[in-house]
């Protein structure tokens, strides 16, 4: 009896070393990562570096009509995908009868989840930028983007959605709720914590796109604010991109700059999420 | 009897898909009454329930055939407004699961799926109803938080109440003290034994001493089956069936 747990405890001790060296390298390699970011981009963390324009010479190079231009697409995005993923998610939990339709659209997600970013770029260069003709603008790179996560959104809502437990949508029909009642006042209210934690997550991951952006079009030298939703664009991690691969290490700085400032962008966007949620949660608990 | 029944049901079946729950239940249930519904685990006690109030629609593969009469009205035909037979059959279930809402929210969930919005309305029913539950006094300075804070008979008073709210006529409880202790049991059953005055009951129990302590007819189900049912007394002192006498006499289940 001692012998076996002792060999139970040794198998735990092992398991758990495993575990914190596997992790301390996923750590250590994040650190390693933010440092040398941190170390030559933290110098471009100045107003004139932030609103200032692109520029032939480095030191005078800023970022702002890539930083509009990101903020515009997120912005964007989440007004489009956030919505047509709830809808769809619902209709997917709450209507979709079990059946070889729902598990053939169910795979169908599942791919569309995995599919590379940048076939969603030529898909949105033939119908957002060809078919509906409109251009290298803010407006097709921000569907394209939707239309990137929208299948991330679908799946992260309706894992939320099933999450709500059966007995309160048995108790609200119980007292005479429609089908819409019930996803009204019950199914929504009690999964939006989750999925806006899901849609966060997800545009998260549009943030930081850029192959389907390049691939439809969007500028690498933007030397003005973007001014509507047909103004051409490009975004933070295209202009890191641009500024990375040009061969003056000066230029590589304001890369680094460039890749900061995205990151303190995702922290933002993170926070509120988070700070959506608990509010959220904290109300849902008391009524 | 028949005719002055709340509840008739001429040969009602059940199929889960392939699967058949109930086969021909046909019972009557007197008014302002208290039925109690008692069998061995799994003989359709709930499945039978369900039909009542239509749960069973939101039931995948789930068919009830023959003829269920609320009031006279005909339950399982197509023109049978289920909205409001639900508000007119109240449900209180096994597990209590009250909304992560407050107190209030919970009660008065009922009256504003109905568009009611008069908060000097909502407020006295919402102490109407929890009076009846026998729980205003215990609560009545928390309807403000939340119903998760209730101890575990209170929530299931609380959903009673709930269900309460938009004035059944008929309530439906399935095993609704599985859960809780003794002291809350007794409260639980005081509670139904007041509420015959206004509703007619239909509680579906396991515990036999309750089913004698509350109840004025007794169905005994088995294998989705009907065997037998009458007057409380009747069933526990000289029922007709054999497979009924060895169930309430504890010969098996
Ligand atoms: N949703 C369902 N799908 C398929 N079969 C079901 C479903 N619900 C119940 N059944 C089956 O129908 C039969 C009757 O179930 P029911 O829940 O009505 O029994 P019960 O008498 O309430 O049992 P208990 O006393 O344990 O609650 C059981 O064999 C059960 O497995
Ligand atoms: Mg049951």
């Amino acid at each position: 009896m001692r012998f076996g747990n002792k060999t139970a405890t040794r198998r735990e001790l092992i398991f758990y070393a495993l575990c914190l060296i596997v992790t301390s390298f996923a750590l250590t390699a994040l650190l390693i990562t933010v440092g040398a970011i941190v170390a030559s981009g933290a110098l471009k963390l100045n107003l004139d570096f932030l609103l200032g324009f692109p520029s032939r010479k480095a030191e005078q190079a800023g970022i702002l009509p890539a930083l509009l231009g990101s903020a515009y697409i997120i912005f964007l995005v989440a007004v489009v995908s956030v919505p047509i993923g709830v809808l769809s998610a619902l209709f997917f939990e709450e209507y979709l009868r079990n059946g070889p339709i729902k598990k053939m659209l169910d795979i169908n997600l599942k791919t569309l989840a995995g599919v590379p970013s940048i076939v969603y770029g030529l898909i949105g260069l033939q119908i957002f930028v060809r078919t509906f003709d409109l251009g290298r603008s803010i407006l097709a790179g921000a569907l394209t983007i939707s239309l990137l996560i929208l299948p991330v959104v679908v799946i992260a809502s309706r894992e939320a959605i099933r999450q709500v437990p059966g007995s309160f949508r048995e108790a609200s029909y119980a007292l005479g709720a429609t089908k819409f009642d019930t996803i009204w006042r019950i199914v929504i209210p009690f999964s939006l914590p989750g999925i806006i934690t899901g849609s966060i997550l997800a545009l998260s991951r549009a943030i930081g796109e850029a192959a389907p952006l390049i691939c439809l079009g969007a500028l690498t030298y933007v030397a003005f604010i973007p001014d509507g939703l047909f103004s051409p664009f490009t975004t933070l991690p295209i202009q890191a991109f641009n500024w990375i691969s040009r061969p003056q290490p000066e230029f590589h700085q304001n890369a680094a700059g460039a890749i900061l400032i995205l990151i303190i962008l995702l922290l933002i966007v993170n926070s509120l999420g988070i700070l959506i949620r608990l509010k959220l949660q904290k109300r849902l608990n008391l009524g | 009897m028949e005719e002055r029944s709340a509840i008739v049901t001429k040969g009602v079946s059940l199929w889960y898909n392939d699967f058949r729950a109930l086969d021909s239940v046909s019972i009557f249930i007197p008014a302002f009454s208290i039925m109690a519904i008692i069998g061995p685990s799994g003989c359709g006690k709930s499945s039978f329930l369900r039909c009542l109030n239509r749960m069973n629609d939101l039931i995948d593969g789930a068919k009830v055939t023959g003829s269920i009469k609320i009031f006279g009205e005909e339950v399982l035909s197509t023109s049978c407004d289920v909205v409001e037979l639900r508000r007119r059959v109240g449900m209180v279930f096994q597990k209590s699961n009250p909304f992560p809402k407050t107190v209030f929210e919970n009660v008065a969930f009922g009256l504003k799926l109905k568009g009611i919005r008069d908060r000097e309305f909502l407020l006295y029913k919402v102490e109407k109803s929890l009076r009846m539950a026998g729980l205003w006094d215990e609560i009545k300075d928390r309807l403000n938080h939340s119903a998760l804070d209730l101890s575990g008979g209170q929530q299931q008073r609380l959903c009673i109440a709930r269900a309460l709210a938009v004035d059944p006529s008929v309530l439906l409880m399935d095993e609704p003290a599985s859960a809780l202790d003794p002291k809350s049991t007794a409260k639980i059953e005081e509670l139904i034994l007041e509420l015959k005055k206004t509703v007619t009951i239909i509680i579906v129990t396991h515990n036999l001493q309750q089913a004698k302590r509350i109840s004025d007819h007794c169905a005994f189900f088995l294998d989705g089956r009907c065997e037998e049912f009458g007057p409380t007394a009747k069933i526990f002192g000289q029922p007709d069936k054999q497979s009924t006498s060895d169930y309430v006499f504890g010969k098996f289940g």
